[in-house]
Formats: structure tokens, sequence, C-alpha cells
């Protein structure tokens, strides 16, 4: 165990990502990125022990596989190559993490360009998954920085928000954006019109830091709970076992 | 059993400008990267890719090879955007069709079944389906009469993929974590070439890996190239990983023309797969220095 006892953000960030996965039961986990993996593989192990984790390759694995561990080590559970995963996505049961360079009220991401679609300022990573993931499954967005990525309207949409999903019918009934969850705190969309809301606020941050990094109408409630703080088993999943070498800590400035 | 060896330059000779050339593999994983190569000597241009792509795509379009990609990604994996890709994606001078991962997985399968689409809800609602006016929706013909998105067959003139092993008469075999699509690139390519990094007796197959990793016959294939470190410097395990530090080069010659001139000169313009192993071994052995 660390020697300091207190959880630092992004410890706090990986349990809210977690607890986007509470009462999920026995689906496949799919997160993309270093916090997320982490994030998927202490919900696995502390209060979600259904839920299915690969080794971002090819293999479901079982037990508490590290952050670039070998698979090998561990007990494989089922072959999950990429064109499995896509089985999986249109079958429903799955639940995706993935980024967002921008992300508006309704949870229209874009991760695709940055300016024109067909002749973009910046090209990012493009539309990759997101369209099928987010019409197919539950949907989490992890948002390192609020402040750059919360956005009054998206260059590009690839993954639809709500609004956009609204127009479609019976055909966007398997969608569900489950949560946000950025550096400052955790977010939803269970409201009338399913627009953004703050879900909880990341300890030591101010509702107003929050509102000066939304450039959008927000729904605050009036008694915000902080987000949940790791408790010292989930600090040490995450510390010693999950990732010993700090690999969190490089998305954090 | 017929006998398909022969070489890349052959399976370059039966490329022509104008085509639309599937690539197997997966990003910076297990791509034909000496047939890739054959492609750049020759003098064909105006091609139209279909790729999961990675360096294939990325080495093509800076090289002016390409009118235009269709694609489900292009990214170097470990570098998650491909620079050269990037850049013609920015300057406009590639057209494109960009596809739901996913949806592109059907669109192999549609062409591997010689159907005109599959069905599926990924596009609806995002700049897959609002940005790319060619793409078509269906209303389903029963009762539930779902619209749904029509993804086309992505037919092609020519595939071409990489395996581990393969036999002389063009059955493939992969031994890595993940077969990718390849055997869908086999099936949709009106004709298919197939490299190998070793071209084994049909009868040791089984020796190197279990049936299941027999997944390409060679009903689908019309040629095959034995090369070693044909793959590289994509990964290609079990035979090796990905060379990261040739890729983070490649890379960098992307941020002014001097430098890919060079790097085309030094690396992608030699006159055979050979010639580059060669220099694969001399840049290796200068690495690690004089043996004491």
């Amino acid at each position: 165990m660390t020697s300091d006892d207190r959880a630092t953000l992004d410890e706090i960030c990986i349990v809210a990502l977690a607890e986007a996965f509470r009462g999920d039961g026995e689906v496949l986990c799919n997160p993309m990125g270093p916090v997320p993996v982490i994030a998927g593989r202490l919900a696995r192990a502390t209060f979600e022990p259904d839920l299915m984790l690969t080794d971002t390759i090819a293999y479901a694995v079982s037990g508490n596989l590290p952050l670039g561990g070998d698979p090998s080590d561990f007990t494989v559970e089922a072959y999950m190559p990429f064109r499995s995963v896509f089985d999986q996505v249109w079958s429903g049961k799955r639940h995706v993490v993935m980024g967002a360079s921008q992300i508006d009220r309704h949870g229209n991401q874009n991760f695709a360009a940055i300016g024109p679609y067909r002749k973009p300022k910046a090209q990012l990573l493009g539309l990759r998954g997101a369209p099928g993931n987010l019409i197919n499954h539950a949907t989490t967005y992890w948002v390192p920085d609020q402040a750059r990525a919360f956005a009054t309207e998206v260059d590009v949409v690839s993954g639809p928000g709500y609004d956009k999903l609204a127009q479609l019918g019976d055909s966007a009934r398997f969608f569900e954006i489950r949560r946000v969850v950025t550096n400052l705190g955790a977010y939803d969309f269970e409201t009338a019109d399913h627009t953004m809301r703050l879900r909880s606020v990341h300890p030591g941050v101010e509702i107003d830091q929050i509102v000066d990094a939304t450039p959008f109408d927000l729904t605050i409630p009036s008694d915000v709970p902080e987000s949940r703080i790791p408790d010292a088993e989930e600090l040490r999943l995450i510390r010693d076992v999950f990732d010993p070498n700090g690999v969190r800590k490089s998305g954090f400035r | 059993m017929p006998d398909k060896v022969m070489t890349e330059d052959a399976v370059a000779a039966e490329i022509e400008s104008g085509m639309t050339i599937g690539i197997g593999g997966w990003g910076s994983r297990r791509k034909p990267m000496s047939m890739v190569r054959s492609i750049l000597r020759s003098d064909v241009d105006d091609l139209h890719i279909v790729s999961y792509g990675g360096p294939d795509v990325g080495i093509l379009c800076a090289a002016g090879k390409v009118r235009k990609v269709t694609y489900g990604f292009v990214s170097l994996d470990s570098i998650p955007l491909e620079p050269h890709f990037r850049a013609a994606r920015q300057s406009g001078t590639v057209d494109f069709t960009e596809l739901d991962e996913g949806a592109f997985y059907l669109g192999l399968m549609a062409a591997a079944h010689r159907v005109p689409f599959y069905p599926t809800r990924a596009g609806l609602g995002s700049a897959m389906l609002s940005e790319n006016p060619d793409l078509r929706t269906v209303i389903s013909p029963y009762d539930d009469g779902e619209e749904l998105v029509a993804i086309p067959a992505l037919d092609m003139d020519v595939a071409l993929i990489h395996m581990n092993r393969a036999d002389r008469a063009g059955n493939g075999q992969f031994l890595g974590p993940d077969l990718y699509f390849d055997d869908l690139f086999a099936m949709a390519g009106r004709r298919t070439y197939m490299s190998a990094e070793k071209i084994v007796p049909t009868e040791e197959f089984l020796s190197e890996g279990s049936v299941h990793t027999l997944r390409i016959p060679r009903l689908h294939v019309d040629g095959v190239v034995e090369a070693p470190m044909g793959a590289h410097f994509t990964e290609c395990p079990p035979d090796y990983d990905r060379d990261e530090d040739f890729q983070r080069e490649y890379a960098a010659t992307a941020k002014e023309s001097e430098a890919w001139e060079a790097f085309r000169a030094e690396w992608l313009d030699l006159p055979s797969h050979d010639a580059y192993r060669q220099k694969l071994i001399e840049r290796s052995d200068a690495a690690e220095g004089p043996t004491p």
C-alpha cells in the first residue's frame, strides 16, 4: 500500500467511471484507454463481479489483470477478436467507455475532426466505432479536461446525442448514454428532456468551477452529492494490482 | 493442387490505374507491406483503397497513388493518428468514405457474399450518414417496418492480405491473436494475392497451429508470395512485433516533404523485398554495434 491513504483525482475519476458499470450484470465491459480500463477492472473486482473484460487485444480474461499484463498469466474465458467484439456490439450485451474531444448538452460527441468534416482543420481519430456503439448499447464518456471538451455545439457528430436519437423513434430503443465523467465531476442525462445534469462533484471542486468549464445550460440540482471517495480496498486494487506503474497519472496535468 | 507462387512485382503487374484495392490487416498489424511497396514501385495511380487502414493507406496517399479511401479507421495503433493520411484529409487531396468500424465489416461481408448490402442501425443519427450522401437506408419489408442503414458491398478488383504461413496452392494460416477480416477480403477480391512469412508444405500446417488457424482456403486466392518480414514495420505475431522505432521514423516524415522523399528513397523505392530485408539486417547490425 502506498503511504498516502488519501485518494488523488485520478483515483476519484476511476471510481466515478467504475460506478457507471453498477447494475450492468453480465455484459462485455469495453473501456478504451488506461483510466477507463482500470475502472472497468475495478468494478468487476468489487461490486459488479459478472462483467466480462478483455486484455484489450483478443482475449476475455478472468481475474485481476494489470494494465499491459500478459493474459497467459490469467484464465482466458473466451476468445474475443475484433469480429467477435462487433458481434457483441450488435447483440447489445456491451457497455463501452470512449473519449470525447467535444461533447454537448445532448451528449453529441465528436472525436472525428475539428472543422468541416469533408476538409477538416484537424483530423482526429475519425468516427471509429462510435456510430454503432451508441445506437446498440450503453455508452459512457471519459473526459479528462472538461473545460476543453464541453461545447455548445460539436463540429462532427461521431456519437449521436439524445436530440438526434429523438428523431429516430424505435430505431433508437437500445440507445443510452449512461454517464459522462470528467476531471471535475460526473454527469448523466436523467432529466425530462435528456439534457445533461450534474450528478456528483469531485471532492475539492466548487460548483463555480463546474459552471466556468461548461459553456451550455447544465442542470444543477440543489443537493448535488460529492463523488464517492475510493475505499481502502479500491485504492489497494488501483495502486498495487491494476496500475503499479502509475500509468493512470499521465492523463492528468 | 495448383501452384500459385509468384513475386510482389508480378502482383503489382496485375494492378491497373483506377482499380479498387482492398488491403487486409488492421491498423499497424499484419499489413501486406511488401506488396504495398511493389505498388509504389509501379506506375499505377488513381487507386481506390479499401482498408482498416494503417501505414498502407498513409504510404500510398503520401506517394500520390490514391484517388479515394474507404475505411473503418486509419491508425498506427501506438501512434493513434496516421500522420500521412491526416495530411491528406486536411489538405483535401483524397476523396473518402468513412464507415463505422463494424459497418465496414458488414460491407466486407456483403462483398464476400455477393449481396448488395447488409443492414444495420450503425450510422443513424451520426455524421456517417449525414455527411455521406452515397449511403442509403432501407425499410424492413417485415411488420416492424424499421429503417436501417444499407451498408453497400465493398467490392474490390484486387485484395491483398498477409499471413504467417501459406502453401503453394494458396491456403493461408494466421498464427497471431486475430485473423482480423482477411478471410472476407480474400473472398471480396475479384483477384486476391496473399503474401506469407513462409511457404510450407501443406502437411506441415497442423504442426504450426490448430485447425482453427487455417482460415484462408485456396478457393479465394489467386497468387502466393513468400515474404519473410513482409509485414514489417507492422506487427506480425508470433513471427515478430511491430518495429516501433521504425514506425516513429516513418511517422516523423509527415512533417516535411524532404524527410518523406528521403525516407521513400531509402526504404520504399528499393528494387525488391529482398533488398528491403537486406537493409533491415544492416540497420539491425548497426544498432547493435560490432559484436565483441
